[in-house]
C-alpha cells in the first residue's frame, strides 16, 4: 500500500510491440492514496492510466515507466518519497500532488533537481504568484478558481444575502476569499467548522435562522457528504452553492440528497467536445465508476504532457517547459492553454448534481467564466 | 439568537451526546471492568455502519439490516476478543494501546480495500425520513429524534441491567475489584467476554443509527473515539451513569459552543478577529472541560463506586 508502484506499467498492462522505441521515460506520480481523501488521488491516477493506455503506454512517442507513490497526506513523508523518486528511481518528470500543503513541501526538492513538476490538482496561491517557477505547471486550476465561479454566479443571480460555510483551516479561508472576490452582495455570516466535523445540525439551524438567499459551502470529502445529507434532511430549500463538495467522489454517498445542488468546476461530463465524448464512456467502461473533475484532470495531464513531449522530443526541463508553455489544445474540458504563470487559462462552469440512468453525476448548466486566469498571475515574474 | 434557535441547538446537543453515549458505554465498561484500553472501540462503530450498508444492500429493509448488523457486530466483537484482546488483558496499558492501535490501522485499511475510499451511505427508513418543522424553512429530521429515543432507551436498558441483574452486579463488582470477584467464584473470562461483546454491539448499534445521518467511511470512528474518551474521563471510568451524564454534557457543550462561540466572541472583538477566535475556542471547549475535571475531580464527576 505504501509503495503502490505501478512498475513496468507497459508490461503489467499487457502492451506489446513497442520495441521500436528505444527511449524510456520515467514518470514519478505522487498522490494521496490513503486516508479519507484517497478517492481524489484514485480518480486522478485512474484518469492518467486511461490516457496512458490509449496512447499505447507512451507519451510523446516515448515509452513510459510510471511509478506511483502515496504521500499519505504527510508533507515530511512526501519529501522523503519525492527524493526517492528523483534519486533512486531517476524520475524524468514528477506529477503531483493532490493537496497544497504537500505541494509546498515537495516543490523545492523537485524543482532543485531540475525536473519539470506538473500538478494535476493542487494549485496554491504562492506558486501562482510570487513563487511561480518556469518548471512548475498546473493542469487543473488555481485553488481559488472554482470558488470564484460560485461568487460570480451568486452575483449573476442577484443573491443579496449569502452565508459561507467552510472548515477552519487555510484552504477554507482561501475558499471564502475566492467567493468574496466576485460576489457583490452581502455576506451575512462566515461559519467556520472544525476540520473533520461530522454533525452540522448546529450550523444548519444557524443558517436557517439567518434566512440567506443562498448558502455557499466548501466542505471536501466525507464532511461534504455529511453536510449535504443533513442539509437535505433538515428540509432546507435555499440554493446550495459549493466547490469540491458535490462531485462524483461524494455523489455515490449523498445520492438523491444532493440532486439540484450546484458546484463550480472546469469540467463536466456533458461538455460538448470530441475528447470528452470519448473520455467519459471509456473511463466508465474501464473502471466501472463515473469520472469526476479529478479524473478528467489526470486524463488531461497525460494529454498535455503527450503533446508537449512530442514537440520537445525530450523530458529535459528547459525544452519540455518551452513546449508545455506553447501548448494550445483541446482537452476533456475544451480549449486549454497555460497563462504567464503556468496555470490554466480556461472556461469555468456552473455544474449541478443530477440523476442519469440511476447514477448520480454532475452536469454543466452554465458557463460562468471564459478564458479565466487567476488573481495571482500578475505577481508572477519568471 | 432566538429562543427557538437555542432550543434547536440544545436538541442537537442532546442527540450528539446520545450517540457519544452509545460508544462511550461500551468503552467505559471494558476499561472499568477489564482495565483494558481499547482504542479500536471506534472501529467497532465503523464496522457496525458498514455491516448495515451491506445488509441493507442484501435485504433492502432497514429493520432487517439493523438486526443482522447487530448480530454480526456482536459476533465480530466476540471473535476479536477471542483472537486478540483476550491475550492482552494481563499486559501493560502500553501494550494494549499499541495492539489496539494496530487493529485500527488493519481494519481501517481493510474497509478501504473492500469498500473503496469513497464514502457510502445508508438511506433512512421511508416512514422516518420526514422532518418536523421547527423554524421557517427548517425542520428537525425525524430520524434524529429516533436516535435520541434509541439512546435514551439503551440508557434505561443498561441502567436496568447493571443495577438490577446478577450479571450487572458482577459487572459493578468487577469494576471495583476484578480479581476479588474471580476469587469468589465468578467466571471472569465469561464475564469479560460478555461485557466485551455487549460493548462492541453497542458501538455497532451507534454506527447503524448514525449511518443515515453521517457518511459511512473507513475513518468515521476516529473522531468519535476521542470524544468518547473525553466522555468517560469526565464521567468517571467504569460508570454507566457517569458515561450517560458526561455524554450529554459533552454533546451540549460542544454543540452550543460551536453555535454561539463566534457570537460571544463578537461582543468583545472585531468581527474578523471573532471569526478567528470563535471556532478555535469552540473546538477546545470539551477538552478544557476535561482538563478542569481532571484537575479538580480526577476520579470523574460520577465515579463508578457511587453508581
Amino acid at each position: 500500500m505504501k509503495h503502490a508502484k505501478a512498475l513496468a506499467l507497459a508490461a503489467a498492462m499487457g502492451f506489446t510491440g513497442m520495441a521500436a522505441q528505444a527511449e524510456t521515460l520515467t514518470v514519478g506520480m505522487m498522490l494521496t492514496l490513503s486516508g479519507p481523501p484517497a478517492a481524489l488521488g484514485q480518480h486522478i491516477r485512474d484518469g492518467f492510466l486511461l490516457a496512458l493506455e490509449e496512447k499505447g503506454g507512451a507519451l510523446g512517442g516515448m515509452d513510459v515507466e510510471l511509478i506511483v507513490v502515496d504521500d499519505e497526506l504527510q508533507p515530511d513523508l512526501a519529501v522523503t518519497r519525492a527524493r526517492a523518486l528523483l534519486e533512486r528511481d531517476g524520475a524524468d518528470i514528477v506529477i503531483g500532488t493532490v493537496f497544497s500543503n504537500v505541494m509546498m513541501a515537495v516543490f523545492r526538492p523537485v524543482i532543485e533537481a531540475g525536473v519539470v513538476l506538473v500538478s494535476p490538482n493542487a494549485g496554491p496561491a504562492p506558486l501562482a504568484g510570487r513563487g511561480c517557477h518556469a518548471n512548475y505547471f498546473n493542469t487543473a486550476w488555481q485553488n481559488d478558481n472554482n470558488h470564484e465561479v460560485l461568487g460570480q454566479h451568486a452575483t449573476d443571480e442577484g443573491y443579496e444575502r449569502l452565508v459561507l460555510i467552510a472548515p477552519n483551516y487555510q484552504a477554507g479561508r482561501d475558499a471564502m476569499e475566492g467567493v468574496k472576490r466576485f460576489y457583490r452582495g452581502e455576506v451575512v455570516d462566515e461559519i467556520f467548522t472544525q476540520l473533520g466535523q461530522l454533525d452540522f445540525s448546529a450550523e444548519l439551524a444557524r443558517v436557517a435562522s439567518l434566512r440567506p438567499d443562498a448558502v455557499y459551502a466548501f466542505m471536501p470529502g466525507g464532511m461534504g457528504v455529511n453536510l449535504v445529507r443533513q442539509f437535505a434532511q433538515a428540509g432546507l430549500t435555499m440554493p446550495f452553492l459549493s466547490a469540491f463538495t458535490v462531485d462524483e467522489t461524494t455523489l455515490p454517498a449523498t445520492q438523491a440528497d444532493a440532486v439540484g445542488m450546484f458546484a463550480g468546476a472546469q469540467w463536466a461530463r456533458n461538455l460538448d467536445n470530441e475528447t470528452n465524448a470519448a473520455f467519459v464512456p471509456a473511463f466508465e467502461a474501464k473502471f466501472g465508476y463515473a469520472p469526476s473533475l479529478y479524473a478528467s484532470q489526470g486524463y488531461d495531464t497525460a494529454l498535455i504532457l503527450d503533446a508537449a513531449l512530442a514537440v520537445a522530443g525530450t523530458a529535459e526541463a528547459e525544452a519540455l517547459s518551452a513546449a508545455l508553455k506553447a501548448v494550445e489544445m483541446e482537452t476533456t474540458r475544451g480549449a486549454f492553454r497555460f497563462g504567464p504563470n503556468n496555470f490554466p487559462v480556461q472556461d469555468y462552469f456552473l455544474v449541478q448534481a443530477v440523476e442519469r440512468d440511476g447514477r448520480f453525476v454532475t452536469e454543466a448548466v452554465a458557463t460562468v467564466f471564459e478564458n479565466h486566469s487567476d488573481a495571482y498571475a500578475a505577481d508572477c515574474r519568471m | 439568537m432566538s429562543a427557538t434557535l437555542l432550543a434547536v441547538q440544545a436538541l442537537n446537543g442532546l442527540q450528539l451526546g446520545l450517540v457519544l453515549f452509545l460508544i462511550a458505554a461500551g468503552l467505559t465498561l471494558v476499561f472499568g471492568v477489564m482495565d483494558f484500553i481499547n482504542l479500536a472501540h471506534g472501529v467497532q462503530y465503523m464496522v457496525g455502519a458498514y455491516l448495515a450498508v451491506v445488509f441493507y444492500g442484501l435485504t433492502a429493509h432497514f429493520g432487517l439490516a439493523l438486526l443482522l448488523a447487530l448480530v454480526a457486530a456482536l459476533v465480530f466483537g466476540l471473535a476479536m476478543e477471542a483472537l486478540v484482546y483476550r491475550h492482552l488483558y494481563g499486559r501493560s496499558h502500553l501494550d494494549q494501546v499499541l495492539a489496539t492501535f494496530g487493529i485500527i490501522l488493519i481494519l481501517t485499511e481493510g474497509a478501504k480495500a473492500v469498500f473503496g475510499p469513497a464514502p457510502l451511505s445508508l438511506p433512512r427508513p421511508e416512514a422516518l425520513s420526514g422532518a418536523i418543522p421547527l423554524m421557517d424553512g427548517f425542520g428537525y429530521p425525524v430520524w434524529r429524534l429516533v436516535i435520541i429515543g434509541a439512546g435514551l432507551g439503551v440508557a434505561a436498558l443498561l441502567y436496568g441491567l447493571v443495577q438490577h441483574t446478577r450479571m450487572g452486579m458482577q459487572v459493578r463488582a468487577g469494576a471495583t475489584d476484578a480479581e476479588m470477584i474471580g476469587a469468589l467464584g465468578v467466571d471472569i473470562r465469561r464475564l469479560f467476554m460478555g461485557v466485551f461483546g455487549f460493548g462492541a454491539m453497542l458501538a455497532g448499534f451507534a454506527g447503524v443509527m448514525a449511518a443515515p445521518v453521517f457518511a459511512v467511511e473507513p475513518t468515521m470512528g476516529d473522531g468519535l473515539l476521542i470524544m468518547a474518551f473525553v466522555v468517560i474521563v469526565i464521567g468517571g471510568i467504569g460508570s454507566i451513569r457517569g458515561a450517560f451524564l458526561a455524554a450529554v454534557i459533552v454533546g451540549l457543550v460542544d454543540t452550543l459552543g460551536r453555535s454561539f462561540s463566534t457570537d460571544v466572541a463578537r461582543m468583545f472583538l472585531a468581527p474578523a478577529a471573532a471569526n478567528d477566535v470563535g471556532p478555535a475556542v469552540a473546538s477546545m471547549l470539551v477538552y478544557v472541560l476535561m482538563a478542569g475535571v481532571l484537575f479538580w475531580r480526577p476520579q470523574g464527576l460520577f465515579p463508578a463506586r457511587a453508581g
